[in-house]
């Protein structure tokens, strides 16, 4: 059936502005997004020497099969997930917490704000050098331990100790910003909610598991789903505590520096190895996204 | 009862912010310390002020150049990114056409997309174009901003409609209601999202890191990590090089952290 138009010549007219005003963006999706992307795919599928493009040839899945016997790949997955972890859940708590302390009436909301979301704006390598002296074998870390007795541990040059830091180091930056988003849901909700609660006799406690909580669940999906998806890309922090190596001992190789050593630290390296493990990655992280929102979803049904 | 649950509240959130703000507090603290008591007497508070420090720092690796590098690419990725997403974002708002909808969550999902699988493939074309070593290659690929988009629609659908339809029967063009109507209801979002822009720009690392190898295209980030693969023990110098490195994202954030603040939680849950 024939659409109605009450108004067809605007309509047209919608249609060449909409286009044109939205037409720089799409050639820079096309160029730099999408292009990429599916070169991305082919070369994942390719003996592409970097040095020698002229020999490159279709390899099938032989890229992706290597992978799954690459112990350094498998080293820097573990490490990659251990990472998230404890990184998600340790900042999504503590975000929760300060945000419900700090949306309750207290002063100098806007000071504590601020001081806990600067951490966020700090770019990972001023961190990483801060955090180097902090933990430094002479720094100020170990001097406070061995007032209690504690022998000095040159933190990043442990293999056992390398990777907590570097989780201390992204807690420490993303709780700020985890703050602001679960106060903006705090006070979504409507305080008469809470005060029929207060009303019912509910305490704190009871009122904060069965009314805040379930009122956050968008929040919380949302700073979950995010902070898996940022954890899973660690790149800069596990840089700067290794300078590139993924040391000590690929204590701190994470996939996406095991992609970058792979593809920009080796030799006329194959570039198709580096693209079939940035899919993997991707796969990845799409299908725990998925996962989340059906867990989710489902959980919100019951209520 | 009630006064002692406020003073423990109190001290929680004192005692966070000292844990965020003492990294802070401990390197201003080392970069004004003369080198040889870099170890010394460790106290929190600076009590010498070495300010040559910051000038050693700045002489022996052209922090001057890499400054001039990171402020003029953030300045172009923040103008590039506010005017193309604001011009994306208001068809998207405003204007009824088919493929809309399609447009629109085609460019919300390549927020799916990570920076690291097109990596190797954005190196090659860079490479190809001869772009290697340009302040170019530092801006362009990082102009489009889903985000961008997302959050100014958001906004821009907050604005009454009323507005723009007396503009048009006042017989106004869809771009004189664009510039002359939206953009100036809009400049609480687009002044967050300059703020953000400017703090992504500045912030880039691994992108720069790829795309630049010659000294004078280093951005301040690139210069920080070679500086401290150089001299990486002489901590009051690395030190007074990180400060001044993050001076400029501080500013920026202190100066618009209101809008900033507010504008991080329009974009992501409220759809």
């Amino acid at each position: 059936m024939p659409q109605k138009r009450g108004k067809p010549s605007y309509a047209k007219k919608d249609a060449v502005w909409g286009y044109l005003f939205v037409l720089p963006a799409m050639i820079l999706i096309a160029v730099w997004i999408i292009y990429p992307m599916i070169f991305a795919f082919r070369l994942s599928f390719m003996n592409f020497k970097y040095l020698t493009p002229e020999k490159a040839r279709y390899v099938g899945f032989a890229n992706y099969i290597r992978a799954f016997s690459d112990d350094t790949f498998k080293k820097a997955l573990t490490n990659t997930f251990k990472y998230s972890l404890i990184v998600v859940p340790v900042q999504t708590i503590i975000s929760l917490l300060l945000a419900l302390v700090c949306n309750s009436r207290i002063k100098g909301k806007t000071f504590f704000k601020v001081a806990y979301y600067i951490p966020s704006i700090t770019s990972a390598l001023a961190v990483g050098t801060m955090f180097k002296f902090l933990f430094n074998q002479q720094g100020i870390i170990n001097r406070f331990l061995s007032n209690f007795g504690f022998h000095s541990v040159s933190w990043f040059e442990d293999p056992s100790y390398a990777l907590p830091l570097c989780m201390i180091m992204a807690i420490w930056s993303s709780v700020g910003g985890g703050m602001i988003l679960f106060l903006a849901g705090l006070q979504d909700i409507p305080s008469s909610v809470i005060e029929a609660a207060q009303v019912d006799g509910a305490n704190g406690f009871q009122r904060f598991l069965k009314i805040i909580l379930p009122l956050l669940r968008p929040t919380i999906f949302f700073a979950v789903v995010t902070g898996i998806i940022g954890t899973l890309q660690v790149f800069d922090q596990a840089y700067i505590v290794s300078r590139g190596s993924g040391g000590p001992l690929d204590s701190t190789m994470t996939v996406v520096l095991y992609i970058y050593n792979k593809g920009f630290r080796t030799t006329n390296a194959n570039m198709g190895y580096p693209s079939a493990l940035a899919f993997l990655l991707f796969a990845i992280i799409f299908t725990l996204t998925l996962i989340q929102k059906k867990f989710f979803d489902k959980g919100a049904e019951s209520y | 009862m009630k006064i002692y649950k406020k003073i423990i509240m109190h001290l929680i959130l004192a005692l966070g912010a000292f844990i965020m703000v003492l990294p802070f507090l401990w390197m201003i603290t080392t970069s004004l310390k003369p080198l040889k008591l870099t170890y010394d007497s460790p106290y929190i508070f600076p009590k010498s002020f070495e300010f040559s420090n910051y000038i050693t720092a700045w002489k022996s690796a052209d922090f001057l150049s890499f400054y001039k590098n990171s402020i003029f690419v953030s300045i172009c990725i923040t103008l590039g990114t506010v005017v193309l997403s604001a011009m994306a974002a208001y068809p998207f708002a405003r204007l009824n056409f088919t493929g809309k909808n399609f447009w629109f969550y085609a460019f919300l999902g390549t927020m799916m997309i990570p920076f690291y699988v097109e990596v190797i493939p954005l190196y090659k074309i860079i490479e190809k174009i001869g772009w290697l070593d340009t302040r170019r290659a530092l801006i362009i690929p990082r102009l489009f901003s889903p985000f961008g988009i997302f959050l100014l629609r958001q906004y821009f659908l907050t604005i009454p409609k009323e507005l723009d339809e007396a503009a048009e029967i006042d017989g106004a063009s869809k771009f004189y209601t664009f510039w002359k109507i939206i953009l100036p209801l809009s400049k609480p979002a687009l002044a967050s999202l300059t703020i953000f822009s400017f703090i992504f720009g500045w912030n880039d690392f691994l992108w720069p890191l790829l795309v630049t190898t010659r000294p004078e295209y280093t951005t301040v980030q690139v210069g920080i990590s070679n500086f401290s693969g150089k001299y990486g023990t002489l901590w009051p110098y690395l030190m007074a090089g990180t400060v001044t490195s993050i001076v400029p994202v501080i500013i920026i954030f202190l100066l618009g952290q209101k809008q900033f603040i507010e504008g991080l939680t329009v974009g992501g849950i409220k759809e």
